[in-house]
């Protein structure tokens, strides 16, 4: 089959409210930003692909009220609602659409409001109504259950994940799109933050932020004409896990459908060495603990050092394999667009267009993550050298 | 366009009532609970996991489960957490109070854990692979509720 590359991305400024604007005018400024960065209009675009958390605000098939903001009258709209993957499976389903010949250039949207809603009650539904749904306690209950188990199975110390939130506020500074960003944070900010539910204390904890994303993905013809580098898709893949969130038994340390779809797309892209032969990775982590899990259930370390990695600064900006120099979903969560941010910021990566001080110089290969409560997990690997 | 700073919002509550059907599995489950304050799983024939909650299909193996197996109402911690932050449950409609311990439970007998309330919401006297026990309701209904939380064995 043919390459397809991501030719432009574009973002709104995130932010915890916005007051300003509707989540059409929301969207709209993602989709203009991503379009004018590369001179591109809606003529050149084939079909969309939008999703977000439909429950969040509480509209049912917000793509049929935004299909002009998304340019999209006249064109195919592919709704996607996949959780909190659905960034990610939108980019997903855009390269599938356009791999397979159907389609040859695709807009993929995700977006969030969180501002509009009661996300954690809305969240909480994901669980089945006779059992997991009647105790669930939201999002944050479900990451400090499955940090527990981390910190018992590795021994990560508050002050090891304290680390991660430090590097992904100081890096979002970097980042103009970027919602939380603490210039000045410390450990100690950190660790004595107020308490969510043990371990995590509020600094721990990924934001709530209204913010939209917007990718174009292209065939190899195309893209060449679109951009100078386009930042080439070598592999895709989502697993799914068994439905009940106590059918995985450590949760986060033994992240199952991470492994499952991380080693699916390692044999696509012909990856032996992910800690080696990666560059940058943007990973949807939803809490400070889930990063350093995240990390070795990707095989960027052996099990178990996790701590390891955050304290040697691996995955700093400066480190050899930086892990989320955009801030990640720590400095900014809007949800559904939160995993199209992260492939979006790997893309950016590696077509060397990063702005605002966070890019690493001399990306060639990219990796995003998209995140589903541990159930499910998309991945996306991209190269800046074709295929 | 003018740039203006705030827009107007319309404030609305949407309430939608729901009847969920629980299934076979989870029925038999429930009257158990309900009739005679008893848990239990379903095992699979091919990998000999014993499922909690019940289902019709084994995932790992893709077989159908057959037999039911008496769990618990003893248990393990396998992780946990004390909830600080109140938020709306969704069955309810009604903010819980905090704090209150919120875990895994690994019932005595079954390969599969279960999300269930603690009665202990201090986090020091909480430890992975704690034995705890189910605490049933007296008056009784067919649902997990019927379980008000699980307590720590004393040792």
């Amino acid at each position: 089959m043919r390459n397809v590359a991501i030719v432009a991305t574009g973002q709104t400024k995130h932010a915890a409210r916005r007051l300003d604007v509707s989540i059409p005018e929301m969207v709209r400024e993602a989709v203009d930003d991503c379009l004018d960065s590369k001179g591109l209009s809606f003529g050149q675009i084939d079909a969309v692909v939008v999703g977000n958390m439909e429950l969040f605000e509480g509209i049912n098939q917000p793509e049929l009220w935004m299909v002009a903001a998304l340019g999209a009258v006249g064109k195919p709209v592919y709704k996607m609602n996949t959780g909190g993957t659905v960034g990610a499976s939108a980019a997903i389903c855009a390269e599938h659409l356009v791999r397979s010949g159907l389609h040859d250039v695709v807009l993929a949207v995700g977006y969030e409001k969180q501002s509009e809603g009661e996300t954690q009650t809305a969240i909480t539904t994901v669980g089945d109504p006779a059992w997991e749904r009647s105790v669930m306690a939201g999002a944050i209950g479900n990451f400090a259950v499955m940090a527990s188990t981390y910190v018992d199975r590795s021994g990560v110390t508050p002050e090891q994940a304290a680390k991660v939130a430090v590097k992904a506020r100081t890096n979002a500074c970097l980042n103009p799109y970027a919602h939380l960003q603490i210039p000045d944070i410390t450990i100690e900010q950190v660790v004595n933050s107020r308490v969510l539910a043990e371990p995590l204390r509020l600094l721990d904890m990924c934001p709530q932020s209204d913010g939209a994303c917007a990718v174009v993905v292209a065939s190899e013809e195309k893209a060449k004409r679109m951009t100078p580098h386009p930042a080439w898709i070598v592999a895709t893949s989502t697993a799914h896990d068994q439905q009940f969130m106590g059918d995985s038994p450590a949760r986060i340390a033994d992240h199952r459908s991470l492994q499952a779809a991380s080693q699916k797309a390692y044999a696509k892209a012909g990856i032996t060495n992910p800690s080696e032969q990666l560059d940058v990775v943007e990973v949807y982590e939803p809490a400070t603990y889930a990063e350093l899990a995240m990390c070795e259930n990707l095989g960027l370390c052996p099990p178990g050092e996790g701590g390891t990695l955050i304290d040697e600064g691996v995955t700093e900006m400066d480190g050899p394999l930086p892990v989320n120099p955009s801030g990640g979903v720590l400095a900014t969560n809007p949800v559904g667009a939160t995993a199209l941010i992260r492939v979006a910021e790997a893309a950016l990566q590696t077509m060397g267009e990063a702005q605002g001080g966070h890019q690493i110089p001399g990306v060639n290969w990219a990796l995003a993550t998209g995140y589903g409560g541990n159930a499910w997990t998309d991945i996306v690997i991209m190269t800046r050298e074709t295929p | 366009m003018t740039d203006t700073t705030e827009a107007l919002r319309l404030e609305y509550i949407a309430n939608f009532e729901y009847s969920y059907a629980i299934g076979k599995h989870a029925t038999f489950f429930m009257e158990a609970l309900r009739d005679e304050a008893k848990l239990h799983g379903i095992q699979c024939p091919s990998c000999r996991d014993v499922l909690v909650p019940p289902r019709p299909v084994c995932g790992r193996c893709g077989v159908e489960t057959d037999g039911w197996v008496e769990v618990g109402p003893t248990g393990t911690l396998t992780g946990y957490t004390v909830v600080e932050i109140p938020f709306t449950d969704p069955m309810t409609g009604v903010k819980r109070p905090v704090p209150y311990g919120f875990a895994f439970v690994k019932l005595t007998g079954a390969s599969t854990n279960l999300y269930h309330f603690l009665s202990e919401s201090e986090h020091d006297k909480l430890s992975v692979g704690m034995e705890v026990e189910a605490v049933f309701k007296d008056e009784r209904e067919g649902a997990l509720s019927d379980i008000i939380h699980f307590r720590p064995v004393a040792s």
